[in-house]
This record gives structure tokens, sequence and C-alpha cells, in this order.
């Protein structure tokens, strides 16, 4: 108190101003290091972050952990008092070994970064193929997803979802998304890494097709450009994040047997959707043979600007734990 | 006080039963189909011996205690008011037998359908599952439309749909009709129509406790009648016709005297009204039991009785596909009374009934269809729940192994044939890649299918996107098959160092 009125005492009126910005400012460090996880790394990252980073030989949530460090903190995509979506894949009513679903690990660890970045509220949900429900409980991702304080909302009804035109697309001119994408400040997108018998590939692209009520018409209506006009959405995920922890080799996207899976524990982010496409599909290649030109929504994707498949131009973080 | 212990006791059984008949959101824990396995026709079907010995020696001991404490439909009744003209009046018997008669014989045929709808529990049940359910269902979604809008998901929207017209229809008129019967005529339905109401009225005479009138204490002013739904009371007489009185208590709890109780033995020799034998009833009954015997013989002549009929759910498909757990329609249609517990909670909507896909005799039961969803590969949910047996239980082993109907691929209309791009979507649903793809021209693929091992789940058929016939369908099978397991392709895990890029 007695230093306080020391000093305005002895102050004009500019350095009075002068001081307050001055405290001002040091108090917002303050609270933004306060509030960011990997305070240390930060600034350094932000000079220069990574527009992918694959990551290898960890568990899904200390990678990602490492991962998110390298694209400069999750600060840097959620704002503080923000509404979230995460959005997995959970498709099927399986348990996580069978890796259909994204692990529910990693879905948990993005919810807990999310709430550590100052996220209001965070929401996951997904349009399953199996009942939701069963879906829901088996995958894991609900027990997941609750204990880190997010909430799993329904995607099983068409009330749910809202009919937005796609200007851009080709094959779909419009598509019904569901509300928690729309009504939401910012969605973070976590497929898992799987093959995919109609696409070839299901990853980050191939994930969009669970955020939309009317698929079956993707079906017919030549689905690999179909894929790549709902990633024309305007509103896209602020993060991709390719779950590789387990992978679905042969059979997928639902897999008939642990025999199937393989564990290759790697993870890529990056916020292009058809460069984290890229990457991942060029590592599913290393496990069974996938020719890029064989998982067309890419090059469609790369056409119409969503992203590039030239991943050798970008600043790509490769890290092994 | 019996009145009471009667009222707390039905209302628990009653309330818990159609809670669980409701209960889309699986609050109620599964094995509370219990409540479904101790009525007395699925008992009998399900020669679940325990049960219908309990519920026999129960009635030899107390009288119609099914009737007033456990049966569904009579609870549901007494929930109506009752108006009835306060005098007794003479039972129905000759017609009453009639029913029970036709019932029996056309069931010992191999036509179960009267029986599935006179038979109280099942008809209560379709009552819960196409009158109660929607009104619940509509209750449910407006409290989710509520909560949802403050960010709240504890309660989800569901879908209200009219699976059957027919079903629909029979439900909401044997509603109105026990209603209005109910209200005007107290216990009609149990003591005319109910075919197991017969059968406890018979047992009731011989029972150990009855409602007894002390002659000393009746000074016959007649309120014990007023009160009497069952109108079974003769207060002149002081006697009580114990082939319609239900056990509710009532009189008892009425007589300001205390001139009835139920007890072993009256104080003073009763005037039982029936004590004459009627001799054209007794032979009624025996002719009746005689022809139950012998129709069924001249219908077994038949190859087929209660005739399958070929015409299938869709257009495409030939034979209906029935249920997990059923063996086969035939099977099923001896054995089923249609309550629709198995499609009230089926999680996956995929059962409905039918109406003529079975052919007239298996109309209302439960039939397989893929326009809502398709069967989940783990889920064993109809034929635990089922009350009768006519779906057997099945562990999870044994429904993998288990092949309803097989899969049936017209390359000819597939999306991937006739427009050149990828698809996929049901060898995407397929749990065991009975459907595969394989590759095709230009990095296309299309499907390729393996009967053998194919379940018959639906998956293909619900998600294929042709219209208006699907390039995929399931056809059922007759009788059930065993599917073949499907073979794992054993591959060693090779070590992945490098990112490939």
């Amino acid at each position: 108190m007695e230093n306080k009125n020391y000093y305005f005492h002895n102050m004009d009126r500019r350095g009075f101003l002068k001081t307050l910005a001055v405290v001002g400012a040091a108090f917002t460090l303050k609270m933004k290091g306060g509030m960011a996880v990997f305070a240390q790394t930060i600034t350094d990252q932000m000079e220069n972050p990574a527009d992918l980073v694959a990551v290898m030989g960890g568990e899904p949530d200390a990678m990602f952990q490492k991962a998110i460090e390298e694209m400069g903190g999750m600060s840097r995509f959620v704002k503080s008092g923000q509404k979230v979506v995460v959005k997995p894949n959970i498709g099927w009513d399986k348990v996580p070994e069978l890796a259909a679903n994204t692990n529910p690990v990693l879905v948990g660890e993005i919810i807990r970064q999310c709430f550590a970045a100052g996220a209001k509220e965070v929401v996951v949900f997904d349009n399953t193929c199996d009942n939701w429900k069963k879906c829901y409980a088996n995958s894991g991702i609900e027990a997941a997803a609750k204990a880190a304080g997010a909430k799993m909302m329904p995607g099983h009804e068409k009330s749910y979802y809202r009919s937005v035109p796609l200007p851009q697309g080709k094959s779909q001119k419009n598509a019904r998304i569901h509300q928690a994408i729309l009504d939401c400040d910012v969605w973070i997108n976590v497929p898992v890494l799987k093959h995919h018998s109609g696409a070839n590939m299901s990853i980050a692209m191939k994930n969009l097709m669970g955020i939309i009520w009317n698929r079956m018409i993707f079906h017919v209506k030549n689905l690999q450009q179909s894929i790549a006009d709902i990633c024309t959405l305007d509103k896209k995920p602020v993060l991709n994040i390719v779950d590789a922890y387990r992978v679905l080799k042969t059979n997928g996207p639902r897999g008939k047997s642990k025999e199937d899976v393989v564990t290759p524990k790697a993870l890529f982010v990056s916020q292009d959707m058809v460069a984290v496409d890229t990457a991942a599909a060029k590592f599913f290649n290393q496990i069974r043979e996938m020719p890029l030109e064989h998982v067309k929504h890419l090059a469609h994707g790369e056409e119409m600007k969503i992203g590039t498949m030239d991943i050798d131009n970008l600043n790509v973080k490769r890290i092994r734990m | 006080m019996l009145k009471k212990i009667r009222i707390i006791i039905s209302l628990l059984i009653f309330s818990l039963l159609t809670f669980y008949f409701l209960d889309f959101a699986g609050i109620l824990p599964m094995r509370f189909h219990a409540l479904a396995h101790i009525q007395f026709i699925p008992a009998w079907l399900s020669h679940n011996i325990i049960i219908m010995l309990f519920l026999i020696i129960l009635a030899l001991l107390f009288g119609r205690i099914y009737c007033s404490f456990i049966c569904p439909l009579g609870t549901f009744m007494s929930l109506f008011p009752c108006s009835i003209s306060k005098v007794s009046k003479p039972a129905f018997t000759k017609l009453r037998w009639l029913i029970l008669a036709i019932t029996l014989v056309l069931f010992f045929s191999g036509f179960t359908v009267v029986l599935g709808i006179l038979d109280p529990y099942s008809a209560y049940g379709r009552i819960a599952v196409h009158v109660f359910k929607p009104v619940y269902l509509f209750a449910n979604n407006i409290l989710a439309s509520i909560f949802n809008n403050f960010g709240n998901y504890t309660f989800y929207k569901v879908e209200i749909v009219m699976l059957s017209v027919f079903s629909f229809i029979v439900a909401l008129l044997t509603f109105v009709a026990i209603g209005v019967l109910a209200w005007k005529k107290g216990r009609f339905y149990c003591n005319t129509i109910c075919p197991v109401g017969t059968i406890f009225g018979f047992i009731n005479k011989f029972s150990l406790f009855k409602i007894r009138i002390d002659n000393g204490k009746c000074t016959s002013c007649g309120i014990c009648a007023k009160k009497c739904k069952a109108s079974c009371i003769d207060v002149k007489a002081k006697t009580i016709d114990y082939s319609k009185c239900v056990n509710c208590f009532s009189c008892i709890n009425n007589c300001s005297r205390k001139g009835l109780s139920f007890a072993m033995k009256s104080k003073e020799k009763e005037l039982e009204k029936e004590e004459k034998v009627d001799k054209s009833k007794r032979k009624f009954v025996l002719t009746s039991l005689a022809t139950t015997v012998a129709v069924p013989a001249v219908f077994a002549s038949h190859p087929v009785p209660g005739a399958i009929s070929q015409r299938g759910a869709s257009a495409q498909r030939k034979i209906a596909i029935s249920p997990p757990g059923s063996v086969s329609a035939e099977r099923l249609l001896k054995h089923c009374t249609s309550c629709h517990l198995c499609i009230a909670k089926c999680p996956s909507k995929v059962l409905k009934p039918a109406f003529m896909e079975y052919g007239i005799g298996g109309m209302m039961m439960p039939m397989m269809h893929f326009e809502r969803g398709f069967c989940n590969y783990d889920c064993i949910t109809c034929s635990s729940v089922c009350p009768n047996h006519a779906l057997l239980p099945l562990t999870k082993k044994q429904k993998h192994g288990l092949q309803v109907g097989k899969v049936i691929f017209i390359p000819e209309i597939c999306v991937v044939h006739t427009n050149g791009t990828s698809c996929g979507a049901c060898s995407e649903h397929c749990p065991t890649q009975a459907v595969k793809m394989v590759p095709y021209k230009n990095g296309l693929t299309i499907p390729v299918i393996d009967t053998d091992i194919c379940v018959g789940c639906g998956g293909c058929e619900f998600i294929c996107p042709v219209r208006p016939h699907r390039a995929i369908y399931i056809e059922g099978n007759k009788i059930h098959k065993k599917a073949k397991a499907f073979a794992v392709e054993e591959t060693e895990e090779k070590e992945i160092t490098d990112f490939g890029f």
C-alpha cells in the first residue's frame, strides 16, 4: 500500500499511464504463461511452429503432448472461453484393441489440453454406423471423455443436423452438418488411421463423413469426390490429429478380428487435412501397399485447394520416443 | 390388509413390467425380463416347469393370485373406474370353455395367433409397445429438446416410428376394448374371454384358501357385492362363484361386520353354488379336450402346419427372416404369442411385427427388416428377453455361428459398376467380410460375396445406397443354418521403424 501511494504521489499523468501499461502487459504475460501447459517451449515454437508433426514410439497421450508442443501449444488453436468440439471416429461397436475407433487415451488427453488452454466447454460426438450408445460405451471414448470433463453429444437423429451449402462442392452441393460443429467456436478432427474397403483409406478427410447425416448420397454420387467436397466446408478443423497407435491394416473400416490390427504406435498432427492424410497414407504404405493415387480423395482435395499433398515442402517435425 | 398387499405387489409388478417395455435407454437392468418369464402362458410355452408348478400351486393354495397380483392386464383393468351393475350375474361358463377350447385347438394345430391375441400378458405387451411407448417417446423428445437447448444431453431424441399398422390397430382395439369392458363390465374379460382366467377360475374352485362368507355375521346388506368387480357374490344365497372371483379382496375390506374372510374353511358348511355336477358342462369340456387332441392329428397330415408364405419383407426378399434363436419361422409360429418384448428391446430397430410375410399364422410375430438398422453382431438381446423361448437364448458365440439368412449381390446395379465410382458401404458394415471388396478397375474395388460365412445381419442391405432395388440384400433361411467361421489371415507384424516420408 505504502509503495503504491509513493508511486502515485511522484508521478505525472504520462508516467502513470506508462507504468500502467507495463504492469498490465507483465500481468497478461504472466497469466498466459500460467495457463499454457508447456510455457517453456511456447515462446520458441511460436516463432517457427511445425506444419506437420509425426511422432512415433510412445503412448498415445505422451505422443500427443510432444506433438502439440511442436505445433506451438494448444493455446495456439484453442482460446480461452471457447466452445470446442473434439470429433473422433467412434463408428463401430468395438473395443479399443480392435482399432476401429480412435484411441480413447488420446481423446482424453486432447480434451484435457483444450481445458488447460481455457476452453469453456468440450463436446464429443460422432455419427456412428453401429448403434451409437454401444459405440460410445464400448469404444471407451465416452468414459475417457467424461473423465476429462467433456460432454458426449448424441448424433443418431436427423434433427441434430442442419443443412449447409457447399458452394465449392462438385458432387455434393450441400450437406446436413451436426449442430455441434456449426455452433462451436473451434473443432478438432481426431481420426484413426485405418484401411477402408470403399475409400481405400480412412483418415482425416474421411472422418468428416461422421459430421454429416445424409452420407448415403455420398456413396451414390462419387464417394471420393464427395469426401473432398465435404472438406471444403468453411468451418474447417483447427487441428487434425491422426491416431496411428493401433492401425487396422485389413478389412477396414470395421475389421473382423484382432488379426487385422497392428500396433506401430504413431501419431500425426497438422492443420492441413490433405497433408496429414498424405503423411499417414505414406506411413500406412509401409504396413501394406497403398499407392496414393488409389486414395483419390487426396488428389481431389489438393485440386480443390483444401491442402497440399506436397509434404516435402512443409516444415515437418519427426520425433521418435 | 389383504387388499393393500394385493395393490402394492400388483402395482409393483405392473409398473416395473410396463417400464421395462417402454425403457429404450436401458435404465432398468436387462434381467428384469424375469417379470415376463413369470407370466403363465410364456411359462407354459417355454416349458418352464418350475414357474408353471409355482403358479399352479399358488392357485391351489390361494386361488387366482396370478390374475390379481401378477397379470399386467388384470392390474391394468383395476386402474379403470368400474361402473358395473351391482348384481351377481351367472357366469358365461359355456362360452368361456368354448373360447378356451377353440384357442387350444387352434394352438395345437399350429395356429398360435388366437392364443397370442387373447393371452393377457401378450395383449398387454402389445398395448405397451404400440400405444404407450409412442407417448413415452414423445414426452422424452420434448424433455430432450428442452435439455439439449441448455447443452445437457442426459436426454436424447428418439425417432417415433409406427412399426406395423396392423399390430398398432390390434393393440389399440385391445386397449379400448379392455378399458370399456373394465369400466362397464368389471372383470368380464378375465371371466369370459381370457383363456388363462378360465384355467385359474377352474383351479380356484379347489383352492385351499378362499374368500368365505360367515353366515352368522352376514346380514345380506349387499355392500360386498356392490364392490365386487367380478360380480361373483350372490348376496341372498350368501354364496360366491369361485370360478369368477379374482381375489381382489375388495369385499373383505368393505364389510363392516367382518362377515367375509380369506380362510381355509368356513365355520359353517358352505352352501356351494355349484355343488351339483353340471353334466352337460362336463360333457362339453371332455368333448373339447378330445377335439383338442384329435384336430392336430388331422392338421399334421399336412406337411407344413401354419403354412409359411413365400412372400417376403421386401420386393426382393422371398423368405421372411425370423429373428436369431427362432431356429425357423415354423418353430417361431408355434411358440410366439406376439408380446413384442423383443421388438421393444431391440437396440438396432431391426425387428418389426410381420403382417402376412409368415402367412396368416404368423401375423404380428417378429421378423427382421433392414429399413431402419441392421442386427448388431454381438447383440443377443431379443433371444435373451423372449419369455416364451420362441427365440431360444443364445450366447454371443452361438450367435456368431448362426446364419438367419444369406447375402445376395446383384453386380449389374452396384454403384461401382454403374457409376464407376468407389462405394464399399456394404463391405464396410459386414462383420465377417462375407462381403469383401476386391480390385475392379481403375483402382476401384467391387464386392464379392461368400455366403458360407454370412450371418445375415443385414448391414449390407441396410446401407446399400442403390434404389429402388438394392444391389445387395439378405434372403431368409427357412431353417437357420450354421455360418462357417471366417478365416483369419495370420500375418506376422513387421516392425515399422520409419515414417515412410
